[in-house]
């Protein structure tokens, strides 16, 4: 669909809302409201306190002809990828207003962080996005790493790209897979978790779990790479693209497919800044803005990449982006296995990695260094550090205040779902009901990381 | 990394800065949040990056430059710039009297969530925020859980011999 024909299509939504009871009402030209004004105006807030709309008896239907409904959707609905809730304001089958009420797995994960000393913190921070653990324990790690001033060594830099890249395929096909699934198409529900199937096998093969796997730590990575693991990836990455081919050709071309998410819940580049939307969300709207080429963190200034950007902004782009962000990582991870450096897998400072198991039967200093980092860790000089990295749903963030102590005094995780539900709103506003499904589905959020 | 700093760039001068592991810091009062926002937002920090609040009870002696008074909470804005690649961090001190700070909805309406997140989670009110509500907490939760004087919840766990097979 080109832009033209977008816009006439928005132009006719616009006149469908200019139909009220007082009379066909003028609406301004778009251009003219700030983007502020828009937000508001566009129901990024709902302004109706929760407690009108549990006891429906208390609401005062004022609407007149054109009456409104009120209604809930989720925290149990299959299609809300975990327990999101919405409450949705429909004229008829549009959606005028709507907000995305969170919360439900809470759990205080950084009130917890607060507890546990900094070797403990990645298997606290890994459990966050889950279906991204890797880019949760990485991110962490780094900012304990500024703060100590301690870098990791080069193969512990290439590993920890191996592996959020390889992660970063799995969250994009587990997304494909759940995608498919909301839009009626069940067998791409299969082949996404085949695919992520013979990924997490290999993480479970090199850190022992299939997810949640506390594998990325301060100072470096848990343990080498197992023997033979050339092997496994090139199996993965000589496997992937081909299947992605086959995606695309179930999927890209196919009408029904294409109706559903061709300019169904569009948002513009400004309003996508404005809202702080990071990720597939922002670069769907044709900014180019990825934070592996923007501000290069590991190695990514010496890999070769496209960032893959998207032109109307709507579900069909976001999916595009996905979709072609897997390949990228796919480059990304041979250039991994092609250029991996030998050398340690993390830092050689007992006070900060423990010495190797073999150590510690025959050094009494080993044993105690051992000893020392599992039971009171190590102390991190105070200071104040926020360090970002791109998951594969945004700008991924970790601000850590140290006070000196061998616990953060404060770890804040910048989650990329949390702040890119607020988007919600704007891209669901006056589309239909059913569409909803795609748009939620196409923002992409893990409730895990929404609600910490 | 641009070679001049944020606060050059928006001609802001008298603000005390400091640098945290080579990242740009500003400490501000709240009287000059507002003021200083608006000129970082027209200057080219077009995103606010992230927003939080953090409580320093127990580190209320913290390194801060001169002529900072340290108080109990502070706001942490980290606001992004997508044209020049650049970051900058402000630090905004907040009295325990009166926690109220002015929102940055009308700048940056991405703030929304994180405002809210601060609030349920610290009790920093926001003035001006169009939803000041509880998002994470349940709504009629009492007390703000993040606060260093709110205690840690605990579940005790009583271990119990294996039940046999029958």
């Amino acid at each position: 669909m080109t832009g033209e024909e977008l816009g006439e299509e928005l132009r006719e939504l616009k006149e469908l809302r200019a139909e009220t009871s007082e009379g066909p009402q003028e609406l301004r030209d778009r251009d003219e409201t700030n983007p502020v004004e828009l937000a508001i105006e566009q129901g990024s807030v709902l302004r109706l306190p929760e407690g009108l709309v549990l006891d429906p008896g208390d609401i005062d239907v004022e609407f007149g002809e054109d009456e409104t409904m009120i209604i809930n959707m989720g925290p149990q609905h299959p299609s809300t990828h975990g327990v999101l809730r919405i409450m949705m304001e429909l004229e008829g089958e549009t959606v005028l207003r709507s907000k995305p009420v969170v919360g439900y797995l809470h759990t205080g994960m950084e009130k917890t962080g607060e507890q546990l000393t900094y070797v403990q913190g990645a298997t606290n921070v890994t459990r966050m996005d889950y279906l991204a653990p890797l880019h949760n324990e990485l991110v962490f790690s780094l900012a304990v790493e500024a703060l100590l001033g301690v870098e990791a060594p080069t193969r512990a830099t290439w590993i920890r790209m191996l592996m959020t890249e390889l992660n970063r395929m799995s969250s994009h096909v587990m997304w494909m897979a759940t995608n498919g699934m909301d839009l009626a198409s069940t067998s791409m529900m299969i082949y996404g978790f085949r695919e992520r199937e013979m990924i997490l096998s290999f993480f479970e093969k090199t850190t022992g779990l299939r997810m949640n796997h506390d594998y990325i730590r301060p100072g470096g990575v848990a343990a080498d790479l197992p023997d033979g693991w050339e092997d496994d990836v090139m199996a993965i990455v000589e496997t992937i693209p081909g299947r992605v081919d086959e995606y695309d050709e179930m999927l890209t071309g196919q009408p029904i497919f294409k109706e559903r998410t061709e300019g169904v819940g569009i948002i513009s580049p400004e309003l996508a800044v404005a809202m702080s939307a990071t990720g597939p969300i922002l670069r769907a709207s044709g900014v180019p803005w990825d934070l592996r080429r923007a501000m290069p963190y590991l190695a990514y200034d010496e890999v070769d990449f496209d960032v893959i950007v998207g032109t109307v902004g709507d579900t069909y782009d976001r999916y595009a982006v996905r979709l072609n962000e897997i390949r990228e990582s796919c480059k990304i991870v041979r250039q991994c296995v092609d250029q991996m450096p030998l050398g340690d897998y993390r830092v050689q400072d007992k006070k900060v990695t423990p010495p190797p198991r073999a150590r510690i039967d025959e050094s009494m200093e080993a044993l105690i260094h051992h000893f020392k980092i599992f039971t009171r860790g190590f102390e991190v000089p105070a200071g104040e550090v926020y360090t970002a990295i791109e998951s594969p749903r945004g700008e991924l963030g970790c601000y850590l205040v140290s006070d000196g102590s061998n616990k953060p005094y404060r770890m804040h995780i910048r989650a990329p779902s949390f702040v890119n539900l607020q988007t919600l709103p704007p891209l669901l506003r006056g589309g239909l009901i059913a569409d909803a499904i795609a748009v939620i589905s196409s923002v992409d959020p893990v409730m895990g990381e929404v609600d910490r | 990394m641009a070679a001049t700093n944020a606060a050059e760039m928006a001609g802001l001068d008298g603000l005390a800065s400091s640098d945290a592991r080579g990242q740009e810091v500003l400490h501000l009062t709240r009287d000059r949040y507002l003021e200083v926002a608006t000129a970082l937002r027209e200057s080219g920090f077009e995103m606010c990056a992230d927003l939080c609040a953090v409580d320093y009870l127990r580190h209320l002696n913290r390194p801060l430059p001169e002529g900072v008074t340290p108080e109990r909470f502070e706001i942490v804005v980290n606001l992004l710039s997508l044209e020049h690649h650049q970051r900058v961090r402000l630090r905004v001190q907040v009295p325990e009297s009166d926690p109220v700070v002015p929102t940055l909805f009308n700048l940056y309406p991405g703030t929304e969530n994180m405002e809210r997140e601060a609030f349920d989670l610290y009790g920093v009110c926001f003035e001006g925020h169009p939803d000041h509500t509880r998002i994470l907490m349940p709504e009629d939760w009492e007390g703000h859980p993040l606060r260093k004087d709110y205690s840690v919840g605990r579940v005790p766990v009583q271990f119990k011999e294996a039940p046999g097979p029958r």
